[in-house]
């Protein structure tokens, strides 16, 4: 029985997981590449949702919605890029933060303006209704599996993405010394608008893959902006392998830590103090090892060499 | 003809005092002038306005001090805050109101949490930074959530105002408000002449090039922990203070949300200049109040205003003062 939950917490936090990598893999780029903090990742992450939302309603197929929302939320962060972003480079950091924050303000606003306060719902593909019996008495919903293999499969496709072709190398190059790079006849304003464009674009899949499991509501991503920071800095910041490996670290011990931690502090504790102790410590355990991790490794798992 | 130019402009000019301290004399001229001209108006709901600035204008005040003149990017600075709300809080949860018993506690609580987390975090540059503090604004969040006999995620009201050597000194206002006023002129001057010391002098020094500081053979971190520790505890009386105010204790007080509204009052007032900080906590928090009066989108207007500010008013608020009044 107890093994059985744990099988589905792992599977549950392996979902977080993938979701957490998707958000982070542009995150970590637009950082490294471009050592720009952009806090308005998170709000790419809402409109991707509500876009998938909003399509998904006017086509009545969730597949075309979702076509249509990844194309719009490549625009909508191709406009915000050139809008906004692409001045905002060359500034400090803390400018970098007012404005990604004015950014969050306005989004968050303006998603309910347009579709209203109260949370969305986007029903479950038809495809892929149901749950698959993974194990004797493990039932899993197929859409839930359908989020972790997607989430794998853009793992893969990334990774081939930056470490096999031209562009993947030039941004790679980019994140080590993006002024080598320019020195060396790239044009960097155009390799930093296609590395945006391309993060917005995953941030907006990972909100329009959730969209139908989790409730679609502004602010949505306020919370999940702040785990994505953790992932891609426990990574080391620029890496999108250690975006990936710290993505479904973070996922599994938030995931579980959440469900086994007080169990596991009652085995030493009396019963009232531990389940006290455990609501405390679970919420905590992803920060204690972002803190644990920049302690003995002060530029992540995997930094990239500069 | 030129030196009859100059000497009038000599003579028209206000003396070099009173210009370079105008904005702070304004300033500190206004907020005295508040309560006597709230009584005219809706008394109790200017007054706890503009107490909620001064408030955030100690809290500025004290993350100024490390991110304006340290650089050091705190995202978690509104923890304090809440080590300071709770302290008065828990104390009073308790049955003890008594706000010589509840201060220190609320400073000492503060120091402790900075002095832990300072200690660790200072061992990272940059953005890392940024980063490990936010970590632990978000454990003392957590903290505050998880406990439940102090209300937990809602909070906890409490059953008065702290009491003055026993007696129920602050429950007026207009007492509370002098008290708040004395807590931020105090907290001004002492940071005006922790950074003009020799002292501040370090820290500066360590923004604009600390391996050059290293190299003359200052002990950085020791210099840097201090001031965190020094910021921490300045905040902490701002969450004393924000506690009586509201009456009101809760997590809400440590989100990483506010932290980040504590970075922007600092950046959108000017950086580095203190009354940059306090000029910053109240644009912030008067737009916030009196935005939402002409549309209940205000977010869509204050959020591209930030984003103007920075794109064309370098220097924050105080920066575009400073063009507007010209070479001064």
């Amino acid at each position: 029985m107890s093994l059985t939950l744990l099988y589905v917490q792992t599977l549950n936090g392996l979902q977080l997981g993938v979701l957490l990598f998707l958000i982070a893999a542009g995150l970590t780029l637009v950082f490294g590449v471009m050592d720009f903090i952009n806090l308005a990742h998170g709000v790419q992450y809402m409109v991707g949702a509500y876009l998938a939302a909003m399509f998904t309603a006017l086509t009545g197929s969730f597949f075309l919605g979702l076509i249509l929302a990844l194309a719009t939320a490549l625009a909508f962060g191709l406009v915000l890029e050139f809008l906004v972003f692409r001045h905002l480079y060359s500034r400090d950091h803390l400018d970098q933060v007012l404005a990604t924050f004015g950014i969050i303000l306005f989004l968050n606003q303006a998603v309910k303006l347009i579709w209203g306060a109260a949370p969305l719902s986007v029903p479950i593909p038809e495809a892929l209704t149901g749950s698959v019996k993974l194990m004797d008495g493990l039932l899993y919903p197929i859409y839930r599996l359908a989020i972790i293999g997607s989430g794998l499969a853009i793992a893969v496709l990334l990774g081939i993405l930056v470490s096999r072709t031209r562009i993947g190398m030039l941004v790679r190059a980019g994140a080590t010394n993006a002024a080598m790079v320019s020195a060396l006849g790239v044009d960097i304003g155009k390799l930093f608008m296609i590395v945006f464009g391309f993060g917005a674009m995953l941030a907006g899949f990972a909100g329009a893959m959730v969209a139908p499991v989790l409730s679609v509501e502004p602010g949505m991503g306020d919370n999940l902006l702040i785990l994505t920071f953790v992932v891609i800095v426990i990574g080391g910041i620029g890496s999108v392998r250690g975006a990936f490996i710290a993505a479904i670290l973070v996922g599994l011990v938030d995931t579980l830590g959440r469900s086994f931690g007080p169990a596991l502090l009652a085995a030493v504790m009396n019963p009232s103090a531990a389940s006290q102790a455990g609501r405390a410590l679970a919420p905590m355990l992803i920060y204690i090892l972002m803190a644990a991790v920049l302690f003995f490794r002060p530029a992540g798992l995997f930094p990239v060499r500069k | 003809m030129e030196k009859a130019v100059v000497s009038s402009s000599e003579t028209a000019a206000p003396p070099a005092f009173l210009r370079r301290e105008a904005v702070p004399l304004l300033l500190f001229a206004l907020l005295l002038v508040v309560p006597f001209v709230a009584r005219f108006f809706a008394e109790s709901y200017l007054l706890s306005l503009f107490m909620r600035v001064m408030i955030f204008a100690i809290a500025a005040l004290s993350l100024d001090l490390i991110l304006g003149y340290g650089a050091l990017v705190s995202f978690g600075h509104a923890a304090f805050l809440g080590f300071g709300a709770y302290a008065v809080g828990i104390l009073a949860a308790h049955g003890i109101t008594e706000a010589t018993l509840q201060l220190p506690l609320a400073l000492l609580s503060s120091a402790v949490f900075a002095l832990v987390t300072g200690a660790l975090s200072l061992r990272t540059k940059g953005v890392y930074f940024i980063m490990i503090t936010l970590a632990f604004g978000q454990m003392a969040f957590f903290l505050a959530v998880s406990l439940a006999a102090y209300g937990g995620d809602d909070g906890m009201t409490l059953p008065g105002r702290s009491r003055l050597f026993g007696l129920p000194l602050l429950e007026d206002d207009r007492a509370l408000y002098a008290l708040i006023f004395l807590a931020l002129g105090g907290c001004y001057l002492l940071s005006r002449s922790l950074v003009i010391s020799r002292f501040g002098r370090v820290i500066r020094g360590a923004r604009e090039n600390p391996q050059r500081m290293a190299a003359i053979g200052f002990p950085l971190f020791r210099y840097q922990l201090t001031m965190y520790v020094i910021a921490g505890t300045m905040c902490g009386l701002a969450g004393f203070l924000f506690a009586n105010q509201t009456g009101f204790v809760s997590p809400a007080y440590m989100t990483w949300q506010r932290s980040g509204e504590l970075i922007v009052m600092v950046v959108l007032g000017g950086l580095g200049s203190l009354h940059g900080a306090i000029l910053g906590a109240a644009a912030f928090l008067l737009l916030e109040e009196w935005l939402p009066d002409f549309t209940e989108h205000w977010k869509m207007i204050f959020g591209p205003f930030l984003v103007l500010v920075v794109l064309f008013a370098r220097g924050g608020l105080l920066g575009a003062l400073r063009r507007i009044g010209g070479r001064g």
